[in-house]
């Protein structure tokens, strides 16, 4: 969860505490070139490939948690 | 421009919420706006790609009133600036934005926009041949815009269709913001042929987006080096498109790795791929590489549009007749625009170029005459398929800041604004994304401690390139 987390609030210049309900397009940074820095960053540290659906269906940190899940990634 | 009541009964723009216009509503809407606005009055336009914005636009134009084109998201300090510069006689904006601009008088509202008469005195003369004003780069507000006549739309337009073979079964989805050069282009062609356009605010990472991309049956859509690049992060090639038919790449070079990808899975799945060259200051489009070609001639940005001469010239102006040979590129055509507005006494200026545009693209040609950009000789990068003017980030920053030096550099999508304050750095970060509107991971701001100069006090930007920052 630190890496998951970790990866919002750089990308996104929010604290740990606003993750919690954050939606798409919520804060500036979380537009169409921040979702798609979030994803990579993703993929990466957890060596994951997302669907296209997956990834146009990531639309709030919570959502993020649970497609994770279905990678067998749990946080 | 349009003759929308040759395609009366076609719908002409669909949105999000499945509400439909009809060629028409376009032309009977437009009636009941233009009959508030004085003939040649200028508005500024608050662009959105939904059905009021287009709505609006047409109206004024079939009308010969001026439309300056904004984003609606534009930071608003900056468009009050625009604002105090041009003192525009009515705005054409959003509905839910009204309450900003209490000060002005509501006049009409339809399709979600708002027409707003200002309480600006002056009388704008216009010269008669304008038809548009566009921004030269989207983000920093400049007051510099580009002034594009009748003849120069309608020029580009015909020959966009002609080399697109655009006809009125076309669906294109918009991807690009409308006050930005190419995705007015499609939505000028297409309402030229008579098509339906998909308006829609979301972007391709949006699940919304794509529901209305298969749900209405999109046949095009054109994108920027970055679109591809999300499209290939999306992996697009999975996803299953039976109606998409075209595809269209302009707004900055795309990379050749990025350009074989697209041509070959346009090769392999029936569809075609076009790569397009262009600037607003022609218009629109400038060149393009045949669907056919797409594969054999990678990396390069096609030949002249039809009706459009592209050539090359050396340093002291002589035309380049051999191939493989860098020099300027030049176009001469009906769509080169009439020139710049800093003012609005620039507003009545004439023609300018005559015809004739220095593009301050750097390119060579290969033996088949097909033209390869390989480089830039004006300071600019193109973020986001924006053009960002490195001397008006630097120059944004000095006015802002009184105790720092700034100079900017980078390449497209990368910018680095190197300061000589390290007290600084987050803060004017933070000050050139909300001014830009750019998302921060575009750009770097790095401290040194003197920005490296010549005698004259002119900025060394190759030697500034070479530190390791």
């Amino acid at each position: 969860m630190e890496a998951y987390n970790k990866i919002f609030m750089e990308i996104l210049n929010v604290t740990e505490d606003e993750l919690s309900g954050l939606r798409y397009k919520d804060v500036e940074c979380w537009d169409s070139v921040g979702h798609m820095t979030i994803i990579t960053e993703l993929e990466e540290a957890f060596g994951v490939e997302f669907s296209p659906d997956d990834m146009v269906e990531f639309d709030s940190y919570e959502k993020g948690i649970e497609i994770l899940k279905k990678y067998n990634i749990k946080l | 421009m349009w003759d929308l009541g040759k395609y009366s009964e076609r719908i002409a723009l669909i949105d999000e919420q499945e509400v439909k216009i009809t060629y028409g509503q376009l032309s009977e809407i437009g009636e009941d706006i233009c009959k508030n606005v004085e003939n040649r009055s200028l508005v500024f336009i608050l662009c959105t790609n939904s059905i009021g914005s287009v709505v609006g636009y047409t109206a004024f134009m079939n009308h010969k009133i001026v439309p300056l084109m904004l984003n609606a998201h534009l930071d608003r300090e900056l468009l009050n600036e625009l604002l105090r510069i041009y003192q525009p006689s009515y705005l054409w904006i959003p509905e839910n934005m009204t309450d900003e601009f209490s000060m002005f008088q509501v006049v009409i509202n339809t399709c979600s926009y708002s027409l707003l008469k200002t309480n600006y005195q002056l009388k704008h003369e216009l010269y008669e041949e304008l038809a548009l004003l566009l921004t030269t780069s989207g983000s920093t507000g400049s007051p510099k815009f580009v002034r594009q006549s009748y003849k120069n739309i309608k020029a580009n337009t015909e020959s966009i269709i002609s080399y697109l073979k655009l006809d009125e079964n076309e669906r294109p989805i918009t991807t690009l913001p409308m006050n930005y050069t190419y995705g007015l282009s499609i939505i000028n062609t297409h309402l030229y042929v008579g098509a339906t356009i998909l308006m829609t605010e979301r972007s391709l990472m949006e699940k919304e987006f794509w529901t209305l991309f298969k749900e209405q049956k999109a046949t095009s859509f054109g994108g920027v080096p970055y679109t591809y690049e999300m499209l290939d992060r999306l992996r697009f090639a999975r996803m299953d498109l039976p109606y998409l038919r075209t595809m269209t790449q302009a707004g900055g070079k795309l990379s050749v790795e990025l350009h074989k990808k697209f041509a070959a899975y346009a090769e392999e799945n029936g569809k075609e791929f076009i790569v397009m060259y262009g600037q607003c200051e022609a218009t629109a489009r400038m060149g393009y590489l045949p669907a056919d070609q797409a594969v054999k001639k990678c990396g390069s940005m096609g030949i002249a549009i039809p009706n459009g001469q592209l050539s090359l010239i050396d340093e002291n102006g002589k035309e380049i007749t051999e191939h493989h040979k860098v020099g300027e590129l030049i176009y001469r055509g009906d769509n080169v625009t009439l020139g710049y507005a800093e003012s609005v006494a620039d507003l009545l200026k004439g023609d300018e170029r005559n015809g004739v545009l220095v593009t301050g693209d750097m390119a060579e040609t290969d033996d088949e005459g097909f033209f390869y950009i390989v480089g830039r000789k004006k300071r600019f990068l193109k973020i986001y398929g924006n053009r960002v003017n490195l001397d008006e980030i630097d120059q944004m920053i000095k006015s802002h800041y009184t105790d720092v030096d700034c100079a900017s550099i980078g390449v497209d999508d990368h910018m680095k604004i190197i300061i000589t304050n390290p007290d600084l750095v987050d803060s004017v970060k933070h000050y050139v994304a909300e001014k830009t509107k750019l998302n921060p991971v575009a750009f770097q701001v790095k401290y040194i401690p003197e920005i490296p100069k010549n005698d004259a006090g002119k900025t060394l930007y190759k030697v500034l390139e070479k530190y390791d920052l």
